[in-house]
């Protein structure tokens, strides 16, 4: 109890604003901290986060179904979509692209123009460490390498 | 008007109570008139079986499917060439331990196949015929009614299907299915025997595998129905037309003529699941 007092009167004393002795070791203290935070936060202030993923991108293919940035982003939630039209409701209508047609199929369309499952999901999922079980169930295609 | 407080709460009372009673002295008299008349209609407990139900007018497509033993009878070798046909196609693993293998159609003997029937005194040739058995994708699926996920659905052709992606493996549905036509996925199907040997001996690229805790079954191949082929194990027998495949609903399918001509038999009918899948012996 006398303990806890006695920490307390030590908290507060450092509150108090005290000329002269503000902190011990002061002057090791904050340089260490400051050389600390900033090796912490190079890589986001020198502006190299470790090596970008660089995913491959298909050949003879210049669109895909929905353009880059909604792609990066969100081509989870299109195909959930995309399961649920064909699984469920039987709606396998194909999306023509240009003079292209693609399935509704993770194994049987974008597999086909993203030949390498190591070249192009894994770059990005390894990366940001997100581990789809895609792959549990659908086939990958078969890696050249 | 010379109203006193006395009459004034008199007068507001009783127009409280009206207002309250009224309204559920109505709703009585109204629901009487509906139980009654819903009496007269006659939609008591009437046997549910196919035998007896009245005729519906049919909405949409119903697939169904016609197996003629007398053909698997006859042809050797045709119950195994259906079935490698399906597992081929679909991944099924092979497993050769009966508590833990997968199957999607497979054969069995009368016996096992129609338990609801009489099996005293039946001719010997009978008892030596490959029944070809499999998801009966019933009108009324007892598997849809009790999947908590709804992983397995019905389709808007008759169809019972799974979707994997959603099937949790609480076997609910194998619990349900008086036909036994769903397995469980004990183990990986993607993993090996004690050989050494790959369960799944080619994968078929076009078709997933499954995963370990999921159940499937037949699917009545709506991935190729989807594409105009014929069902796997309907192209297997080709032009033996030991199977036949089509609309239930349409008159003037090849399955209604067959139906329509020959004798066939359903497995289990007195429960009421409606099975799509009809037998000639």
């Amino acid at each position: 109890m006398v303990k806890k007092r006695e920490n307390q009167d030590f908290v507060l004393s450092l509150l108090q604003e005290r000329k002269g002795d503000a902190m011990y070791d002061g002057g090791k203290i904050i340089p260490g901290l400051v050389i600390f935070v900033g090796l912490m936060t190079y890589p986001i202030w020198s502006g190299n986060a470790g090596t970008t993923p660089k995913p491959v991108k298909p050949t003879g293919h210049e669109k895909c179904v929905k353009h880059k940035e909604f792609m990066r982003t969100s081509h989870m939630v299109l195909l959930n979509e995309w399961r649920d039209e064909v699984v469920r409701d039987g709606n396998r209508e194909q999306i023509h692209i240009g003079d292209k047609v693609y399935d509704k199929s993770l194994q049987n369309g974008c597999m086909h123009c993203h030949t390498s499952k190591k070249k192009f999901c894994d770059e990005c999922h390894n990366y940001t460490a997100v581990k789809p079980y895609c792959w549990e169930c659908h086939i990958q295609p078969k890696e050249t390498i | 008007m010379d109203k006193k407080r006395r009459d004034f709460l008199k007068i507001a009372g009783l127009s409280a109570i009206a207002g309250v009673a009224a309204p559920t002295a109505l709703n009585t008299l109204f629901k009487g008139e509906v139980i009654a008349s819903d009496h007269g209609g006659g939609h008591g407990a009437e046997p549910q079986g196919q035998g007896h139900a009245k005729i519906e007018v049919p909405t949409g497509k119903r697939f169904g499917m016609v197996i003629d033993v007398n053909k698997f009878h006859r042809y050797e070798g045709l119950a195994e060439k259906c079935t490698n046909a399906c597992h081929s196609i679909h991944n099924v693993p092979k497993f050769t331990d009966p508590k833990v293998e997968l199957k999607w159609i497979w054969k069995e003997p009368y016996e096992h196949a129609f338990t609801e029937h009489s099996h005293y005194k039946k001719n010997d040739e009978l008892h030596n015929m490959p029944f070809m058995v499999m998801c009966n994708h019933c009108d009324a699926a007892p598997c849809v009614r009790v999947c908590p996920t709804q992983a397995t659905f019905k389709n808007k052709d008759g169809m019972v299907l799974m979707d994997f992606h959603r099937c949790i493996g609480c076997r609910f549905c194998m619990a349900a299915c008086p036909y036994g036509s769903r397995s469980f996925n004990w183990s990986d199907p993607r993993g090996k025997d004690k050989d050494g040997k790959p369960l799944i001996a080619k994968e078929n690229t076009k078709f997933p595998t499954r995963t370990r805790g999921v159940v499937e079954k037949c699917n009545f191949c709506a991935e190729r129905i989807a594409v105009g082929q014929e069902p796997a194990c309907v192209e297997a027998c080709g032009a033996t037309k030991a199977m036949i495949f089509g609309d239930l609903n349409d008159a003037h399918s090849e399955i209604s003529q067959v139906l329509k001509k020959q004798y066939t038999i359903q497995r289990k009918p007195a429960l009421g699941t409606k099975p799509s899948v009809f037998y000639i012996i």
